[in-house]
């Protein structure tokens, strides 16, 4: 039997599956081995190793039959934001502590249909809401990465910190994330894994514990192209719960990814090019513009005018909605609910439950969501940030009705930042690690993220494709010539 | 627009979340910060442009008005913190 059984993708452990060379067994004791050894990174949160170990014997049952589906027997993990039937699931929040989901999850559900065994759940931003995994009520996530010669403990990006920090310390083959603003591109980006945001609409969110229902999307986080195809097949597909997922076939992404690149058309936007953005970003940038072109693309240079007002707009839209979907956590029917003192009546129980169980991002951002609809700034506040989305959205129908295929652009505008180094940073500086990706969410396209080469401390840096709404096919194949052309195999050196 | 001590506590109490006295002059200070960061909206002309309702072209699908699920008392209420003879609890709210 292999050692290391972890450190495969999906792709390599399906085909050692298939040809009887490892069992899903194996495969899976392995992973739970080596989350045992990984209390350091705190990215499983909640383990189930007797759910996994149930699915691995099903899926060796399977593979022997002959009857395998397309993640037979592949060991991942859950990011907690997921409803996974009888598993503790509390979205990174104090307010959902005890909260065990009598349902499951499309995405889950749809996963476990296609064999994939569940490991446990995954270390995230409580509700979504962060950059760094260190709003979460199970302490922070720990990327497995660090700066050349600094044992100094560094951030794995969130929301779905856990997610990336699990996948690049091959804790699991891969894991599930949900991006509202950049929450699967920028961990990826930071942990040297691939992360995929599809087209709004293409995974259902029934059963995915909502920040903000118009920017949520769940897609994979991997440890490359190829594997993040297989997955997003596994998760996709129309739900009839949820009245906004695509009633459109799913196509064989993996099947579209021949790195034949030639005649496409990718456009690099000038408004992405900030000021004071890291002299290597910018290289990264442009290097992977040449190898684009090399592998015989055309690069054009194109405008996306309202870029800048995406984060303000966002910043707007994200807390108002959350503002709606988080007033369900009221003390009553799940949860937390804060101790009373004599005489309190409901309003004093709403509001100590509420500051009891939130955290203090979480609270902020429901608060000036709050604001932001209330009467008399509605119209100043909320609809002008949806008029600036039409813009935002009106922006890339133009470039691609100009014959843009897919558009490159940094993922991030740094390399993961130490734990508490935001400390005391306003917020609206950690707000800037989207600034790449928050457009995406605005227009509902879908976007990944690939790893492209490491900064001059030794961390991974990330690009960012984006593509046309449900042709995540066509960019992941783009993806795909990238990820060969970058070349990137680092790994970080394990610490844990 | 800047928002006072007053502004905060009552977009406190609408969000129903409790907060000290003495937490009001960092928050109020928070919400400037992020409201004067909002603010570049402003500059945008929006005159003629539809607020987004939906990101993608597609119309909400409608179903037949039927009962696809029910009878699940139990599962509703395992969760409750408080659940008694088949109903939620809370504090009393009429008097």
């Amino acid at each position: 039997m292999m050692a290391d059984l972890n450190k495969l993708g999906l792709a390599e452990a399906r085909d050692a599956l298939k040809r009887g060379d490892v069992t899903s067994v194996e495969l899976t004791e392995t992973c739970l081995e080596r989350i045992e050894g990984a209390a350091a990174l705190n990215a499983f949160v909640h383990k189930t190793p007797e759910i996994a170990l149930d699915r691995a014997r099903a899926a060796d049952e399977r593979l022997k039959a002959g009857d395998a589906p397309a993640m037979c027997g592949l060991p991942i993990g859950i990011k907690d934001l997921f409803c996974t039937k009888g598993v503790p699931g509390q979205a990174g929040s104090r307010i959902l502590q005890g909260f065990l989901p009598g349902y499951e999850s499309t995405v889950t559900q749809n996963l476990a249909d296609a064999g994939a065994v569940m490991l446990g759940k995954l270390n995230m931003d409580e509700f979504a809401m962060g950059s760094s995994n260190e709003t979460s009520v199970y302490g922070n996530a720990v990327n497995p990465w660090r700066r050349k010669g600094d044992d100094a403990q560094l951030t794995p990006g969130g929301s779905s910190g856990g997610s990336a920090a699990a996948v690049a310390a091959d804790l699991c083959l891969a894991a599930t994330g949900t991006d509202t603003g950049g929450s699967i591109r920028q961990p990826a980006a930071f942990t040297g894994t691939v992360g995929v945001k599809p087209t709004y609409g293409r995974c259902s969110r029934w059963g995915i514990v909502a920040f903000a229902c118009s920017l949520d999307q769940a897609g994979p986080m991997t440890k490359s192209v190829r594997d993040g195809a297989i997955m997003l097949g596994a998760m996709a597909g129309h739900d009839p719960k949820d009245s906004t997922s695509a009633d459109l076939a799913v196509p064989d992404f993996e099947a579209m990814l021949t790195g034949d690149i030639k005649g496409k058309t990718i456009g690099i936007p000038r408004e992405y090019r900030m000021d004071g953005m890291p002299a290597e970003i910018e290289k990264l940038w442009s290097d992977g513009a040449d190898m684009l072109r090399d592998a015989g693309a055309k690069i054009v240079d194109i405008s996306l005018p309202h870029t800048k007002y995406a984060l303000p707009a966002y910043y707007v839209i994200a807390p108002a909605e959350a503002s709606s979907n988080l007033a369900r956590y009221d003390g009553v029917r799940y949860g937390h609910r804060a101790k009373l003192a004599q005489g309190d009546g409901i309003t004093e129980m709403y509001e100590k439950t509420r500051a009891e169980g939130f955290g203090y991002e979480v609270q902020r951002r429901v608060m000036v969501g709050t604001y932001v609809l209330s009467a008399g700034f509605y119209d100043a506040y909320y609809n002008r940030a949806r008029k600036v989305r039409t813009l935002i959205k009106r922006d890339f129908e133009n470039v691609f009705a100009d014959g843009v295929d897919a558009i490159l652009t940094p993922a991030t505008p740094s390399a993961a930042f130490g734990l508490g180094e935001m400390k005391d940073a306003d917020p609206v500086q950690m707000y800037l690690n989207d600034v790449f990706t928050v457009t995406v969410n605005l227009a509902g396209l879908p976007g990944v993220t690939v790893p492209a080469g490491l900064d001059e401390q030794g961390l991974p840096l990330g690009l960012q494709l984006i593509g046309q709404p449900w042709e995540e096919g066509d960019l992941l194949n783009t993806a795909f010539a990238l990820e060969r052309a970058a070349g990137f195999v680092a790994k970080p050196e394990k610490w844990w | 627009m800047s928002i006072d001590q007053s502004t905060a506590a009552r977009v406190a109490k609408l969000a129903r979340i409790k907060v000290e006295e003495d937490a009001l002059p960092a928050l109020a200070d928070e919400f400037n910060t992020i409201l004067g960061f909002i603010e570049q909206l402003n500059e945008v002309d929006v005159d003629g442009v539809e607020p987004m309702t939906s990101v993608t072209p597609q119309r909400l699908t409608r179903r037949a008005d039927e009962v696809t699920d029910g009878n699940q008392q139990a599962a509703i209420l395992a969760n409750a913190p408080d659940a008694r003879e088949g109903f939620f609890a809370v504090p009393k709210v009429v008097e």
